[in-house]
């Protein structure tokens, strides 16, 4: 497409320098707190606060003291087991899920895709209370299966919208030949329909593992020894205390926790494009 | 016609039959599919009578010794069994169905399926889209229904520090929450104060991720930019980092005193010349704890927006443009009359549910400044939302858990009742794949 501001009305020279205008202020803008952050979790002095400083002396003894001194190898471990077993079930129990209500006209269909739709917008994590009571009865205080559970549940609803989104996509002149050659549910599912579905499944799967990295509130609230928590909870705990702001170990665990994440993701972003316009635009 | 000389079956009498569940399938003949539907009628019988009924009775009561009845636990025991009740209830109308529909087809057809084998091939021939989408349900009904049904109940119990099972019991109080919450007036004043800065923060916060994603994307989408790639990924760096590590980052640096920002930005902007700011109180003065907040929220979710519109940009074909050209629209008209069109008829669905993620946006609020400063009376600071007030009453010192869940349900309901109505006005689901 033609850009707005490219048009003969606009003097050429102008809207190309305001355009670069814009993406340099807005790329300073994003850059410059990370860089703060990861300068810090270098910086040999005894932070207090980021700030860029363009002359510190650089070290590594703060992730020497995260490893020996904190539990954060723990944590990070916690955090693993929980963000790959939601993955796992989630996208399993989703892309099923999906895939059924995309492809099969069956009774209490309609239903179901305005039940999923209600249930997505009750805010779950504000039943704080009743998933502490479910917990206290069913021994799940501060279990990682609980938890786990808590994130594989209040995932479904939405990523099924957005799944069967996406398989609403693919056509489905494959489906109807496969079965006409005599091909059962199973085959047509595993050997037309999810080679098909990868990139979204991928997104899907992402998404699931990135949950667990980002939350604060379920983890905090129902794992409560110190090790067994989360790097979320267990990195907010360097800072919680304004008499001891261990900023330094702070910005070390942030540096560690983000780059696998970021790596992931922008191996996967190709993919995002396609599953949300067609998951999303769809319902 | 052989099916003519077949004895043919009512399908009213197989669906009378059957209000005492597997009659009805021994009427068709189905004697293995009716003993199963008469175990599991028993089974639920006896349940019922061993732990159902004296766990409706407690249910009814909450308990009327202290230390021997634990209130809480008879509250979630006796939502359990409504449960299983309305499960067994659904058991029930599939059995007449069930019924009705075999004798039909013995009808028609002139046979049923009578061996297990032939059972089962026609429970998953037929059944399939059941037997997927059973875990999702199994699993939302655990952790989605029970806990939203045992919190709507609690809403009308006087469950707070003053009445902590099992050394008190819980009461039903009726409507008694909510009377406090919209008449109290120390309650009132707070839920009033919360909910007003609740729905600003929400229309800013959203409407500011929106619109500089729109921007950013149509911007970034013009054809002449050289290292389109190497900007599309700085764009996305806020979305692919944790966002509390940023959040938390940035609380650091929005401090009053010691902070990057009043430090280092702020020091920076004062280099131009007639420019003169001085420190500015991000922590301390609400006005500004709010404007961080939301320049922060829009940093923070922008990228999500870009991504999403460019993928709609992308799929605009040029000949609009070029047709545009023609009738000599400029560039003003394009965007207005071509382009802004196209990105919200294709996205407004998610726009809403940025509106949604926003309006319970806990992590920001609660790990900028936890809610602070100051205090708006019931334990919610002046930047607390519903959601982190909900986590301030339920956790706090002396927690109201009743009242917390009372906010839950007032705000579960704003929330469904905007999002169905925009959701019907945007026609979001009025194609056919709905059907």
């Amino acid at each position: 497409m033609r850009g707005i501001l490219s048009s003969t009305k606009f003097n050429r020279f102008f809207s190309r320098f305001l355009t670069y205008l814009f993406l340099i202020v807005l790329s300073i803008i994003i850059i410059y707190p990370l860089l703060i952050t990861v300068q810090s979790a270098f910086n040999a002095s005894d932070l207090t606060a980021f700030t860029l400083d363009l002359h510190m002396h650089w070290t590594l003894a703060n992730f020497q003291q995260l490893f020996t001194q904190t539990l954060y190898l723990t944590w990070f471990k916690n955090t693993m087991i929980i963000a790959v077993s939601t993955m796992i079930i989630q996208v399993i129990i989703v892309t099923l899920a999906g895939y059924t209500y995309s492809r099969y006209r069956f009774k209490g269909r309609k239903n179901g895709l305005i039940f999923f739709l209600v249930i997505q917008m009750v805010p779950t994590m504000a039943a704080l209370t009743a998933y502490f009571v479910l917990g206290l009865i069913i021994n799940g205080l501060d279990q990682y299966w609980f938890l786990t559970m808590v994130y594989v549940g209040g995932g479904i609803p939405m990523n099924t919208w957005l799944m069967k989104g996406y398989f609403d996509t693919i056509p489905r002149d494959l489906d109807e030949s496969a079965r006409i050659d005599g091909a059962g549910h199973l085959r047509i599912l595993w050997q037309i329909n999810l080679p098909l579905a990868m990139p979204m499944i991928a997104v899907q799967a992402l998404w699931a593992f990135m949950g667990p990295f980002g939350d604060y509130l379920l983890s905090a609230f129902l794992l409560r020894s110190p090790e067994n928590m989360t790097v979320a909870v267990g990195l907010q705990q360097f800072i919680a205390d304004p008499t001891n702001q261990r900023v330094a170990m702070f910005a070390a665990g942030s540096f560690l926790i983000s780059i696998p994440i970021v790596i992931l993701f922008f191996l996967l972003q190709r993919n995002f494009q396609s599953g949300l316009t067609a998951g999303g635009t769809k319902g | 016609m052989e099916s003519q000389n077949i004895k043919k079956k009512s399908v009213r009498k197989a669906g009378l039959l059957s209000l005492i569940p597997g009659l009805g399938q021994m009427y068709n003949g189905q004697q293995l599919k009716g003993f199963a539907f008469l175990a599991v009628t028993i089974a639920f019988l006896i349940e019922l009578v061993t732990i159902g009924i004296p766990a409706f009775q407690d249910f009814v009561t909450l308990g009327t010794v202290p230390i021997r009845d634990h209130s809480l636990f008879l509250l979630v025991k006796g939502t359990l069994q409504i449960i299983i009740t309305f499960v067994f209830l659904m058991v029930l109308i599939l059995n007449v169905s069930d019924a009705r529909q075999v004798a039909k087809q013995y009808n028609t057809l002139g046979y049923v399926n009578r061996s297990a084998r032939s059972m089962l091939k026609n429970i998953w021939e037929n059944g399939f889209p059941y037997l997927l989408t059973i875990p999702a349900y199994f699993v939302m009904l655990f952790v989605i229904v029970f806990p939203v049904l045992v919190t709507l109940l609690m809403a009308f119990t006087n469950y707070d520090f003053y009445h902590i099972p099992p050394a008190k019991l819980i009461d039903w109080v009726g409507l008694q929450n909510f009377v406090n919450m919209f008449f109290l007036s120390a309650y009132r004043s707070t839920f009033v104060s919360v909910l007003g800065w609740t729905i600003i923060w929400t229309l800013l916060a959203t409407t500011g991720q929106i619109t500089l994603g729109i921007l950013t994307a149509v911007i970034t989408n013009q054809k002449f930019i050289i290292g389109k790639k190497f900007f599309r990924i700085i764009f996305l760096l806020p979305w692919a980092i944790p966002a509390f590590v940023t959040i938390m980052s940035f609380s650091n640096m929005f401090n009053d005193s010691i902070g990057a920002i009043n430090q280092q930005v702020l020091g920076l902007l004062n280099y131009i010349p007639f420019v003169q700011v001085s420190d500015i109180p991000w922590k301390t003065d609400p006005f500004w704890t709010k404007t961080a907040l939301i320049m922060i929220q829009t940093w923070l979710g922008f990228p999500y927006i870009f991504v999403m519109v460019t993928g709609v940009l992308q799929s605009i074909p040029d000949d609009l443009y070029e047709a545009a050209n023609i009738d000599g629209a400029n560039a003003i008209q394009k965007f207005t009359k071509i382009t802004l069109p196209m990105i919200l008829f294709a996205t407004a669905p998610v726009f809403i549910t940025q509106y949604t993620f926003n309006f319970n946006n806990f992590s920001i609020i609660y790990l900028f400044n936890s809610g602070g400063p100051g205090d708006v009376g019931g334990g919610a600071g002046s930047t607390d939302i519903l959601i982190s007030w909900i986590y301030k009453l339920t956790t706090g010192t002396s927690p109201q858990y009743a009242l917390a869940s009372a906010v839950t349900i007032v705000i579960s309901i704003i929330v469904i009742g905007v999002s169905l109505l925009t959701f019907k006005k945007t026609h979001a689901f009025s194609n056919e794949e709905m059907m």
